[in-house]
């Protein structure tokens, strides 16, 4: 659509610049205040400079948790983004199953996040939960307190499980939003499926998938209660990301000059990434 | 007719997978802590309804709920009063740093609430909002408003320029052509928007949680109590689970068609 050059639309957002600078512009300058100050208690502070940042930059804790936070993120989006537009392909379009089956696939989205990982669990129990015992009947053992890698895997199926939903929610109503002609036009070209799938549905769900990816990528990327209820981020170090290396640091230790610095970096890494994200989106946009 | 019968086994399966974690919650709340914790049943074998009365009963319980829903609510209004206009304006109009604006709204969705945790708690002590739900409402509008703009603003750019102008040649002044006509038009954006508004907002604890204390606190921080002495009450902590979808159910019930209808209208 073209749009109509008009400075006077500053009236109308506003509202909306307000409430979020309230909210948002504020703590971000406490923060950034943190983070180049040595804080004793709250009336003795001193001016350290880039110092935390240095520190912070060289932790190993970081770096560890930094790659596994990576590794996880690639793997929810990997999965998530490809099974999310599976399963709004194959949703009924219509009548009272479309209803029935909108309804039970927003159920895990309607959970508060401390009980998703209250439900997993028990749920991976081997004595007491059935996904547990379900696994270990077939011959596989799994313990998701005590092997990283199945803790891992655990994890990865709860957030799989948990948000799989929200990617196909949007793409379900991204479809709806094509017109029948474009099927029809296609039948008569005796278009395949696939050919159906790769040039008329996915071009149509691009800005729903943007919506997805980007969503998906912040929140994955910020997972905390999830996995700090399952098992606290062990066994050993094997589920502990970022924001749970962050919270232990700031409130577990009280440093919070580090943790200050710690959280802008981790807020850059996500901004950064996501940027791109949008950008080369908006580009393949253009290109065409 | 063979590939729709692989879709309808595809989907069960699928919806078959997101449901067995919710059917063991339920199957939970129905059972005694001893037998939960006992041996693997797969349905209740003394079915009580003990762990629901207990947070009926208590006042501190269901407050909780009432507590969540009235800042969830709360939310879901701000964030659309305050996102709608703006949705329009990123929409029909090109003004100086709107796609800087644009980002910049988004960019509120990325910050690590761990550090951030106790700005907010002072920020808002400091103003007197503390442990209100209007602390917790505003607080949300932090991630719900990008997410409620760049929405709106996909439904928006759906509908034809040329219905505003019509309006405006008919004499239509902004207020009463946005009221009347607009918000008609772009019925199904606003009930997907206040789903997502109402569904990030219900599952949020952090903040919820670090800014209230008594008046204002949220369910899901109030579960944390069934951790006690003694262990986990698993009962109690399933019963309120179970209960914490049912808004939610309701909220999808309503918008339900919305969501099959109209999402991303124009931007596709």
């Amino acid at each position: 659509m073209n749009k109509v050059e008009n400075n006077k639309a500053w009236f109308l957002v506003t509202p909306v610049f307000l409430l979020v600078a309230f909210s948002a512009v504020i703590p971000l300058m406490t923060v950034v205040n943190y983070s180049v100050q040595d804080i004793f208690d709250q009336n003795t502070a001193y001016f350290v400079g880039a110092e935390w940042y240095r520190e912070v930059l060289n932790d190993p804790r970081l770096h560890d948790s930094l790659l596994r936070q990576f590794i996880f993120s690639g793997s929810v989006l990997l999965i998530e983004i490809p099974l999310g537009i599976a399963v709004a392909l194959m949703m009924p379009t219509r009548g009272w199953t479309a209803s029935a089956g909108l309804i039970l696939l927003a159920i895990p989205l309607l959970i508060p996040w401390n009980v998703i990982g209250t439900i997993w669990q028990v749920f991976g129990r081997a004595d007491i939960g059935l996904f547990g015992w379900a696994l270990n009947g077939l011959g596989i053992d799994y313990n998701y307190a005590s092997n990283p890698m199945d803790a891992w895997f655990t994890v990865l199926l709860m957030d799989v499980w948990h948000w799989t939903s929200l990617v196909a929610l949007l793409c379900y109503s991204g479809l709806r939003a094509i017109p029948e002609a474009y099927y029809q036009a296609a039948r008569i070209d005796r278009a395949s499926n696939w050919a159906i799938f790769r040039y008329i549905q996915l071009p149509k769900l691009k800005s729903v998938l943007v919506i997805g990816i980007l969503l998906r990528f912040m929140d994955s990327f910020m997972i905390y209660t999830e996995p700090f209820v399952l098992t606290g981020g062990g066994p050993g170090n094997s589920t502990t990301f970022l924001s749970q290396t962050l919270t232990q640091m700031a409130i577990g230790q009280f440093d919070l000059g580090p943790a200050a610095a710690f959280s802008l970096i981790y807020f850059l890494i996500v901004l950064l990434v996501s940027w791109l994200f949008f950008t080369t989106i908006t580009h393949l946009d253009k290109a065409k | 007719m063979n590939y729709s019968l692989k879709k309808k086994l595809g989907i069960s399966a699928y919806i078959f997978f997101v449901l067995l974690p919710i059917y063991w919650l339920l199957n939970m709340s129905f059972k005694s802590n001893s037998e939960i914790l006992g041996e693997l049943t797969f349905w209740p074998k003394d079915f009580t309804l003990d762990n629901y009365a207990v947070i009926f009963s208590d006042p501190t319980w269901y407050m909780g709920y009432v507590n969540s829903m009235a800042y969830v609510s709360l939310n879901v209004i701000i964030t659309l009063m305050v996102a709608l206009p703006a949705a329009y304006a990123f929409s029909r109009y090109k003004f100086a740093g709107d796609k800087q604006l644009f980002f910049w709204l988004l960019t509120n969705r990325m910050a690590p609430p761990a550090v951030f945790l106790l700005p907010f708690f002072q920020l808002y002590s400091s103003v007197g909002l503390f442990d209100t739900h209007l602390a917790v409402a505003l607080a949300h509008c932090l991630f719900n408003v990008p997410l409620a703009v760049w929405i709106l603003e996909g439904f928006m750019s759906g509908v034809p320029r040329e219905i505003d102008e019509t309006a405006y040649i008919d004499g239509y002044s902004f207020p009463r052509f946005f009221i009347k006509i607009f918000l008609p038009l772009i019925r199904s954006g606003i009930g997907v928007t206040a789903f997502f508004a109402f569904m990030f907002s219900w599952v949020e604890l952090l903040l919820a949680r670090t800014l209230t204390s008594v008046e204002a606190k949220p369910i899901s921080a109030i579960m944390t109590r069934t951790i006690g002495a003694s262990g986990i009450d698993w009962g109690v902590l399933a019963a309120a689970g179970v209960l914490t979808i049912i808004p939610g159910l309701l909220v999808i019930w309503f918008v339900r068609n919305h969501v099959a209808k109209g999402f991303a209208l124009g931007r596709v």
